[in-house]
């Protein structure tokens, strides 16, 4: 793990890594490895749906899991409660969240019984509230919901509400005029945000070289005033203890945190892409081999905690749960046109 | 009642909406100490604090994008936008982001904001504090756009957006801000959104307009009755949604219609108002529908003799309104 050279993040970390041996128990962590596992395989599904036409476009999370599970299991654990709002590729975040897989399917499929949005909106658009956790992304316009998550945070600094904000974005989002206008903004006031930049080191097919001058985005992070921190983005565990780190931070009231968690995208873009285009076969063997679901199979094997037969186990009851959910999803209504011009304003 | 000036009822509106509601909030540049360029929010900051009355740094998008995410925790922002000329940064925000709040989550989440913008010319303000941008947002469902011409409809409707369960852009012409005066109730009031309002009531021509732009009908529609033309001047105080009833009823009247707006003429509220007539009103006509609007150039020139040939005008507007009555 890298860390920029920042003292507030640094006089946390023995502290964080006493609460996550804490926490982080063999039990724990083989439930980690089977959620993981089952979003894996809902996430390769989705994908043959989409390649059946029954699903119109995925951005597939496969790659970047460890981040957006960690991150999201960190700051349940370590907040009261939790406002997210995550950007497009965020299937990961959402199972993390708890919504089932046949809820992600039903939105997948733009079924009627999609949770987030009844179909309206992109799989996983709209918003899932429940009273300790929030999940927000109305839209997919790169970076808009960085100011979002802002308001979110002062709205809650005004009301009292205990909750943290996180949100969710890729590197390509932090080009943005948006996302360095939330920044500045939540720097200024100190607020409960957490950032995490998922930097997968491409946008959609534009290299990190031609996105910025800078190795690191955290190192922008010194420019708002808050810590910046890396964290390798494929060590479910290592995302773990920095979000936790920098949940707590938000809690105590010290202000946002940017934390940037190097990933790989194992998949083009999105359903419509084809990164053959722009990357070799090379580049994706060597993203393989950081591929977050074999990394941490192979750290609780060699740890002793996952056996062949778990892990057989694992992937056996993962798929029987998608297939039932696959099922289900399939079996359900699309939307009907009754309710079509419903919620474009406040009924009277 | 008192008289009182625009820019004194729009500042008492969000007096009185403060201290009624804690969830009220401002923000914008300038809004703090200053009390806006305009001075809609003096005195603001001093009652209700600096949390209250948010001085943010120079940053449209994120001004209108923080409000709209302080709104969906439950907070009301008053968002200022300094001149609506200056809006364009914020417009995804807006147009893009709040409009689409509430049908995207279908009902789970809405956008109870009003983002406020000082617009319009005749201010020698030139191209970049003149414009009139609100025909931009009224393309838009899901946004409500105002935009008043007295103290009174100012008071009254800014109180109602802040009160409103959803995004509402809210238009102050500034020439009116201090040029026009009039009553103001001392005790509450709210008038509704989507209500126009007959200014001068009239039987042979119906003029349709809204903002600044009312004053100047009503000047024209004197000029006209020495004329032996009475005409009617219809204030739409909101141009989303659009008052159709009272359009409609209007032009059954007089049968005869000119529209009027500073903003310029295609695509403009004028061609909207023009459509819903001729669908729904047609056989009612006596002439074709008309309008005077600013001239199809990209914004209102500096120097005096242009800005005010840009302008629409009281004689401007008394011309038209000769052709329609004589046609």
């Amino acid at each position: 793990m890298v860390r920029s050279r920042n003292t507030a993040a640094t006089q946390t970390r023995k502290a964080a890594e006493h609460a996550v041996a804490e926490v982080l128990t063999p039990d724990v962590l083989l439930g980690w490895y089977s959620t993981m596992v089952l979003v894996r395989t809902l996430d390769e599904r989705a994908w043959l749906l989409n390649r059946q036409g029954k699903a119109a476009i995925l951005a597939s999370s496969q790659g970047h899991e460890a981040t957006q599970m960690g991150a999201v299991w960190a700051a349940v654990r370590y907040s009261p409660s939790l406002a997210i709002f995550p950007f497009y590729r965020g299937l990961a975040t959402a199972i993390a969240t708890g919504i089932t897989p046949t809820e992600a399917l039903l939105s997948i499929l733009a079924k009627a019984g999609d949770p987030a949005s009844g179909g309206r909106q992109f799989p996983l658009h709209g918003a899932v509230m429940t009273p300790k956790l929030k999940v927000i992304n109305i839209s997919n316009v790169v970076a808009t919901q960085i100011p979002h998550a802002v308001g979110y945070a002062l709205g809650c600094r005004m009301s009292g509400d205990p909750t943290v904000t996180m949100t969710t974005f890729g590197d390509g989002a932090t080009s943005e005029g948006d996302w360095h206008e939330g920044m500045n903004y939540a720097g200024i006031y100190k607020l409960p945000v957490v950032f995490i930049c998922e930097n997968n080191g491409v946008a959609i097919s534009v290299p990190q070289r031609k996105q910025m001058a800078i190795v690191n985005v955290a190192d922008r992070a010194a420019g708002y005033g808050m810590p910046g921190v890396v964290v390798d983005g494929t060590d479910v565990m290592a995302v773990y203890e920095v979000v936790g780190e920098a949940v707590r931070r938000a809690v105590r009231g010290e202000g946002p945190t940017f934390i940037e968690a190097k990933v790989v995208r194992l998949l083009p873009h999105t359903s419509d892409d084809d990164d053959r285009r722009y990357r070799t076969p090379e580049e994706l063997e060597d993203m393989k081999r950081r591929d977050p679901l074999k990394k941490f199979k192979e750290h609780l094997m060699e740890q002793g905690i996952l056996t062949a037969q778990l892990d057989e186990q694992a992937h056996k009851e993962a798929k029987e749960h998608v297939d039932r959910a696959t099922e289900a999803a399939e079996a359900a209504p699309f939307p009907d046109t009754g309710d079509f011009y419903d919620h474009v304003y406040a009924s009277e | 009642m008192a008289v009182k000036s625009v820019i004194e009822a729009v500042r008492e509106a969000m007096f009185e909406e403060m201290k009624r509601d804690p969830n009220v909030f401002i923000m914008g540049e300038d809004v703090g100490k200053r009390g806006g360029v305009f001075l809609a929010t003096r005195g603001l900051i001093e009652e209700f604090g600096e949390e209250r009355v948010i001085d943010t740094p120079l940053a449209e998008s994120s001004i209108a994008g923080i409000a709209l995410g302080a709104a969906m925790q439950g907070r009301r922002p008053i968002a200022e936008i300094q001149f609506a000329d200056f809006i364009w940064p914020a417009v995804n925000q807006i147009i893009g982001e709040a409009a689409r709040v509430r049908y995207g989550t279908k009902g789970v989440l809405h956008v109870p904001m009003v983002v406020r913008c000082p617009y319009g010319g005749g201010v020698r303000g030139g191209l970049f504090h003149s414009q009139s941008p609100e025909a931009y947002f009224a393309h838009t469902p899901g946004l409500k756009v105002v935009c008043p011409s007295t103290p009174y409809d100012a008071k009254g409707l800014l109180k109602a957006a802040i009160r409103d369960e959803d995004p509402v852009v809210f238009f102050e012409h500034k020439r009116t801000y201090r040029l026009v005066r009039g009553e103001v109730p001392d005790e509450e009031y709210v008038l509704p959104i989507g209500v126009a309002d007959i200014k001068r009531a009239g039987s042979d021509i119906t003029c349709i307009s809204y903002g600044l732009m009312v004053h100047y009908c009503l000047e024209a529609a004197e000029m006209l009755a020495k004329e032996g033309v009475n005409v009617e001047v219809l204030d739409l105080r909101t141009v989303r949604p659009l008052d159709k009833e009272a359009i409609l009823e209007s032009v059954r009247k007089t049968s005869r219609v000119l529209i009027v707006h500073e903003d310029n003429r295609t695509g403009g509220l004028g061609a909207e108002v023009a459509a819903i007539i001729a669908e729904e009103a047609f056989g009612h006509l006596d002439a074709p529908i008309t309008r005077v609007t600013g001239p199809d150039v990209p914004a209102m020139p500096f120097s005096p003799p242009l800005e005010d040939f840009f302008m629409p005008n009281p004689e401007k507007i008394a011309a038209g309104l000769r052709r329609v009555a004589s046609y």
